[in-house]
This record gives C-alpha cells, sequence and structure tokens, in this order.
C-alpha cells in the first residue's frame, strides 16, 4: 500500500538547503546587536517558517489527506496564539 | 492461521458492516499517531507558556549566550535536522522499494544519539559552572525542557532502532507504513527543538 501519492521526486534535499541557511540566519540575526523586539519577532519568523517547511514536505502534509494538517495545525495554531499574546504581553510592557 | 497476514502485508481493519470509512486512503495507524501528535504538541505548548511567563516575570535572567554553548547547539541542531533528511530518505526509499532504505533508518538513529550525547555534554558544562535544576528559575526551566525534549529523542532513537532491526529482518519491503509512522514522530521531535532552540538558546 502506498500511504502516500508518491508519483514524482518530493523536494527533501531543497529543504534540507533551506532548513540548513535558515538555521545559519537564525544564528547570525541572534549574534546581531538590533532592537530586541525586532531580533524576537524575526527569530520567531524564522523558527516558525522552518518548522512549517518541516511539516509540509517531510511529514507530508501537503501531500496527505486534509484532515491530519487540520489535527496537528489547530493545536498549533493554539500554541502560536498563545506565544504571540506573551510576547505582545512583554512588549507593551516594556521589559 | 486465517486472519493473520504475512510479514509486510497490507494490514487492514474492516469497518463494520454498514459503516463507512470516514477518510478514505488515510490508514487508521497514521490517524492514531497524529492524533498522539496533536497531544504532544499541547504537552510542550505547556512547557514553553510557562517558561516564557516565568521568563519575562523574573527581574533578572542570564544572558543565554554567555550561560549557554550557543555554537555547539547550533550545531547539534543541524545533526537534528540531517536525522530529519535521512528519515524522510529512509521512508522514500522504502516506498519505493529500495533495501537502502534499512541503512537511512541506520544512519537516524547514530545521528540521534550523537544529538543525546552532545546534549549530555552540554549538560555537565552547565552543571560544572554550578547551574543545576535547583539552583534558580533559569536552571529549573532549562533542564525541564531540554530533558523532555531529551527524553522524547531516546525513545525516538529506541522507536527507530526496532524499526532498523524490523527493517534488517525483511519488514517493511511491501508496505512502508511503519516507517513512516516513526518518522511522523522523528520529524515532530525536530520541530519542537526548532522552537526550543529559537526560544531557549537565541532569545
Amino acid at each position: 500500500m502506498a500511504t502516500t501519492d508518491h508519483k514524482q521526486r518530493r523536494p527533501y534535499l531543497q529543504v534540507f538547503a533551506a532548513l540548513t541557511v535558515l538555521t545559519a540566519i537564525e544564528v547570525g540575526v541572534a549574534a546581531l546587536a538590533i532592537d530586541k523586539t525586532v531580533q524576537i519577532v524575526v527569530l520567531l519568523a524564522l523558527a516558525a517558517a522552518k518548522a512549517t517547511l518541516v511539516a509540509l514536505f517531510f511529514m507530508h502534509l501537503r501531500y496527505d489527506h486534509h484532515i491530519l494538517a487540520i489535527i496537528g495545525g489547530f493545536p498549533l495554531l493554539l500554541v502560536v496564539i498563545m506565544i504571540v499574546i506573551l510576547m505582545a504581553d512583554r512588549v507593551s510592557s516594556g521589559q | 492461521m486465517s486472519g493473520t497476514m504475512s510479514v509486510g502485508a497490507v494490514r487492514e481493519h474492516p469497518l463494520p458492516e454498514g459503516t463507512e470509512q470516514p477518510f478514505p486512503g488515510l490508514s487508521t495507524e497514521k490517524f492514531a499517531v497524529w492524533l498522539f501528535l496533536a497531544s504532544e504538541v499541547m504537552f510542550f505548548a505547556g512547557l514553553i507558556v510557562a517558561y516564557l511567563t516565568i521568563r519575562y516575570s523574573s527581574p533578572s535572567w542570564p544572558v543565554v549566550s554567555e550561560v549557554l554553548n550557543v555554537p555547539l547547539v547550533a550545531a547539534n541542531t543541524f545533526i537534528l535536522i540531517v536525522s530529519s533528511v535521512t528519515m524522510v530518505l529512509a521512508f522514500d526509499r522504502a516506498e519505493r522499494g529500495e533495501a537502502q532504505f534499512r541503512y537511512f533508518l541506520l544512519a537516524t538513529a547514530v545521528l540521534g544519539t550523537i544529538f543525546v550525547t552532545i546534549q549530555a555534554v552540554e549538560w555537565a558544562e552547565l552543571m560544572g559552572e554550578g547551574i543545576h535544576i535547583s539552583t534558580n528559575l533559569f536552571g529549573a526551566t532549562f533542564y525541564t525542557l531540554t530533558g523532555f525534549h531529551g527524553a522524547h529523542v531516546s525513545g525516538g532513537v529506541i522507536w527507530v532502532l526496532i524499526v532498523t532491526i524490523k527493517a534488517f529482518r525483511g519488514r517493511y519491503a511491501k508496505n512502508p507504513l511503519g516507517v513512516e509512522l516513526v518518522g511522523l514522530y522523528w520529524h515532530f521531535v525536530d520541530v519542537v527543538w526548532i522552537i526550543l532552540f529559537t526560544i531557549l538558546y537565541l532569545i
């Protein structure tokens, strides 16, 4: 049984290259002496991009039944909302 | 032995008569693993939100780049990413019926073991500096988050090794679902680390 439609080569190595480059950019951004809020937003966006790439291509959410994306994505949405609210609170309290 | 199936054959779980498959083409096992992963998302969400709450309500917090070995952990992050690649290639090759998938599985287990070992080295360094889990809030949250993640990686290594041994015994040649399931868990652990690396080490 082919558990997923697998007629064409998937871009695993391109995703690997993207993850490597994004990790290097993260470490570089973390070392920059820039505004802390901007830095946090950029770093969280980079982490979100990497996590999305892994979920879409390595976990096959891009190709699989959409119900799996809903099962995995909904709690992830809640996590993002919680983290955004916490970070917004941090920024607004000026810490 | 009616009702049993040969090793590697497609496993079927027939629904009671008169009922329909709710998600045609989707295996029950994969659906179950995704439900498990959804619960794991909330588990780590609780830990991460607790960490952020404690960190940003604390009057003082160490400068992480001074306390933690960021270059070492960045290299370790790269190792975990590579292990995700070997895992996805294992499934890709297994799906194509290529025997080399077994070596990609083995490579994944080795890389996972290296990751946990480097994390142990990092913990030893930190403890050498006098920071233990009971030292302060930083220590408590840091060891809790990395510890739970490390436990997940360790459990993943064991699962990958079991699948690898089965693979070398001829399993999954016709049905790679078992490789896909352990792969889903492994990639999830990678995703969690991607978030933890940013939150614990970079911010």
